[in-house]
């Protein structure tokens, strides 16, 4: 192998702290959306990479539901003690009742859509220009269009047919007051580049990534977690299975996966066989419409 | 295993979103789900087979109107590469789109219709690929299928369009006989065009050389950001933080500081937190140097025997990308890397016809979609190289003052 060779992992590396840089120096107050989930957790990874030995440049913003898994909380927690960065925790229910909005009511009801009232109101609050987030152009197709640097009006909204080119390894990050940018470092990252790079650099994460015995429900062939925050009829069958989470979102609307892969190298190989999308197969959420994603960006989502 | 980025480009109907349809459904890149939804749609759309384009259009209004508005990226891998496509609209009144998909690619396929041969549109798509100097180009003769799979056929359009490969001085191009929507020749060779002797378009792409594509010779590095804890533990820790986009630096090398010009050597070099011997391009490092010099953000920094040009006037091929067209004297900022600063437009030379790479010479105002030579007056001296020879310091944008929105792609000349 030729010395001067960077193979795609670093690659992608190197692209994503490069734009990590940009958002330090283009920008007043950057915020970093932290889910708990894996793309979040590279995401902090690879930011702890752009900046040492200096300090941990942005704050952790956690925009809460309330309906997570207990794990990834515990994580969160230790995990921004470990960086000596700050957390920022807004959370779904507040917004709920400041604004009186009617809480969803269904069998899996989210505050998913929720969360976008919550996030521009704490964007509000710090008045921060940039928010740093782990979605990937290869989770759903209007991802797929979403710029790296993704410009959002006063209102948090996203205008998909008027977006800034972006050429080369150029990032416009102007901004009038009031606007944001949403950052995008992992855009071209694939689910499979993320478990091969938490393996190469032995990222850890929550444990519900790993099989592990769970009492579920069965609705509609996907598995969904026994929790407070969903209604179980008694048509429902409890069981308890060996599962595993290939996305870390709320216990109301993520399905967990039937799987034994235990370790690492067993997700991987999982993952290399499977037939169904990330989002397809655990998340309840984007099955409304066509046009489910899109239509919540353009409101201001993540 | 690499990266390969690379865009596709040809007229509305050549079959460019059902080529990337077919590549992600051959190589099993499409999952069980998102092909559910596609079918379902297809029979809502009350169209008889599975129409592989409605994978890439990913806007409703998209979906709506059947074309391609904005690029996609789109993801695969092979065992042999990490694949990125950029799915551009071929509409003249997209041109800035493709000039936005086409500025980080490797490679561009061309799609042609072998019943029409080479046309208009493919000139275009020609000569920005030329422009943006991509570097590998691959014609692929679409819709054999209808052209009864004849070797003539595509023989003449080869004969055809290496005639405009050699008028626009592309190299690197590769010719394949196709049909996207049977699948021929794209994942496995086609038995009903033997007489065609290369590999698969797959294959090409797999096997296509772009280790040239990033510049070792030339070095760069432009300063993203400065480095300093001011922690007890790191009290005098002061690191230069950036990507190197070209070239390779060694410690000890003599480097100069621009624009100021300054110079001083490497103290060392930080790759991931540990100190290395040598860095090179695309990493990203952080660099200390020997002297106590006044380094901040847009400094350039380059080995002392190999500057780059330093001036106030650029002449430079824009490609206008916003409604309210450039004149004489419009102000912007000119971001290239890190580097902003503001500058006003001192002349327009020519206004370029990309049908025919014909020069206007009588223009006074550049409209979207238009690619001109003109000459911008910076207000401070700015480090630049000529995008011919090192494209990853000659390629700039410009900066709305008002609206703050990016409205031209530059090509430093």
């Amino acid at each position: 192998m030729d010395k001067y060779y960077l193979d795609y992992l670093d690659q992608l590396e190197s692209e994503a702290i490069h734009i990590f840089r940009e958002v330090a120096s283009q920008f007043e107050k950057p915020a970093l959306l932290f889910s708990g989930g894996k793309d979040s957790i590279t995401l902090v990874h690879l930011a702890l990479k752009a900046f040492r030995p200096g300090n941990f440049p942005f704050p952790l913003l956690h925009i809460d539901t309330g309906h997570n898994f207990p794990e990834a909380l515990q994580f969160r927690d230790a995990l921004a003690d470990e960086i000596g960065g700050t957390l920022i925790v807004r959370k779904v229910e507040d917004t709920i009742r400041a604004k009186n909005l009617p809480e969803p009511k269904s069998k899996f009801a989210s505050r998913n859509a929720l969360q976008t009232f919550t996030l521009l109101d704490a964007i509000e609050e710090f008045k921060f220009d940039a928010c740093i987030g782990g979605a990937r152009r290869d989770e759903e197709k209007a991802r797929a269009k979403e710029r790296i640097f993704s410009v959002r009006d006063e209102f948090g909204q996203w205008d998909p047919k008027l977006q800034r080119p972006e050429l080369w390894n150029t990032y416009n990050g102007k901004i009038h007051k009031g606007e944001n940018v949403r950052v995008f470092p992992i855009s071209n990252w694939t689910e499979l580049d993320i478990w091969n790079y938490i393996k190469r650099h032995r990222i850890t994460l929550p444990s519900i990534y790993f099989a592990h015995q769970r009492e579920v429900i069965e609705y509609e062939g996907q598995l969904v977690a026994v929790s407070p925050f969903i209604q179980i009829a008694e048509t429902d069958v409890v069981t308890t299975r060996q599962v595993r989470y290939r996305t870390v979102g709320d216990m109301s609307c993520t399905a967990a996966i039937e799987s034994n892969a235990k370790h690492i190298d067993d997700i991987i190989a999982e993952i290399i066989a499977t037939k169904t999308s990330e989002r397809g197969e655990t998340r309840i959420d984007d099955k409304v419409s066509e046009a489910a994603m899109e239509d919540r960006k353009k409101n201001g989502y993540f | 295993m690499d990266i390969l980025r690379f865009i596709t480009a040809g007229s509305v109907d050549d079959g460019k979103s059902t080529l990337i349809g077919r590549l992600l459904y051959d190589s099993k890149s499409i999952m069980i789900d998102q092909l559910t939804a596609i079918q379902q749609q297809t029979k809502h759309k009350a169209l008889g087979e599975i129409d592989l384009a409605l994978l890439t259009d990913g806007l409703r209004a998209e979906r709506e109107q059947g074309i391609t508005i904005d690029v996609a990226y789109k993801y695969f891998s092979t065992p042999k590469r990490k694949f990125i496509i950029a799915d551009a609209p071929g509409h003249v009144q997209y041109t800035r789109n493709m000039v936005t998909g086409a500025s980080n690619a490797n490679l561009i396929i061309i799609l042609v219709d072998a019943r029409n041969g080479v046309v208009e549109q493919t000139k275009r798509h020609s000569i920005i690929a030329s422009i943006l100097k991509i570097q590998h180009v691959i014609v692929a003769i679409n819709k054999m299928d209808m052209a009864g799979y004849a070797e003539d056929t595509y023989n003449n359009i080869v004969i055809d369009y290496a005639a405009v490969a050699e008028s626009l001085g592309l190299n690197n191009v590769t010719y394949i006989p196709i049909s996207a929507l049977n699948g021929d020749n794209i994942v496995e060779k086609s038995a009903l065009l033997n007489w065609y002797e290369g590999p698969s378009l797959l294959s090409l792409l797999e096997n296509i050389s772009i280790h040239q594509d990033v510049n070792l010779n030339i070095t760069r590095f432009p300063v993203q950001h400065v480095i300093r804890p001011q922690s007890p533990e790191w009290h005098d820790y002061r690191g230069y933080a950036g990507k190197l986009i070209s070239g390779i630096f060694k410690t000890g090398d003599a480097v100069t500081v621009l624009p100021e010009g300054l110079t001083t050597s490497i103290a060392f070099i930080e790759h991931n937190g540990k100190n290395v011997e040598e860095a090179f391009a695309p990493q990203s490092i952080v660099l200390h140097l020997k002297d106590d010099v006044d380094v901040s953000r847009g400094i350039l920094i380059a080995p002392t025997h190999q500057l780059p040009t330093v001036a106030k006037e650029i002449t430079t091929l824009v490609c206008w990308m916003d409604t309210k067209p450039l004149q004489k004297g419009n102000r912007y900022w000119f971001q290239l890397n890190s580097t902003m600063v503001k500058c006003m437009v001192s002349e327009i030379h020519y206004a370029l016809d990309v049908n025919t790479l014909g020069k206007n010479m009588h223009v006074t105002s550049i409209a979207l979609n238009e690619i001109a030579q003109i000459v911008l007056k910076t207000a401070s001296p700015l480090a630049f190289d000529s995008y011919n020879q090192l494209r990853a310091n000659g390629g700039a944008i410009l900066i709305d003052e008002a609206t703050n929105v990016t409205v031209g792609a530059c090509m430093i000349q």
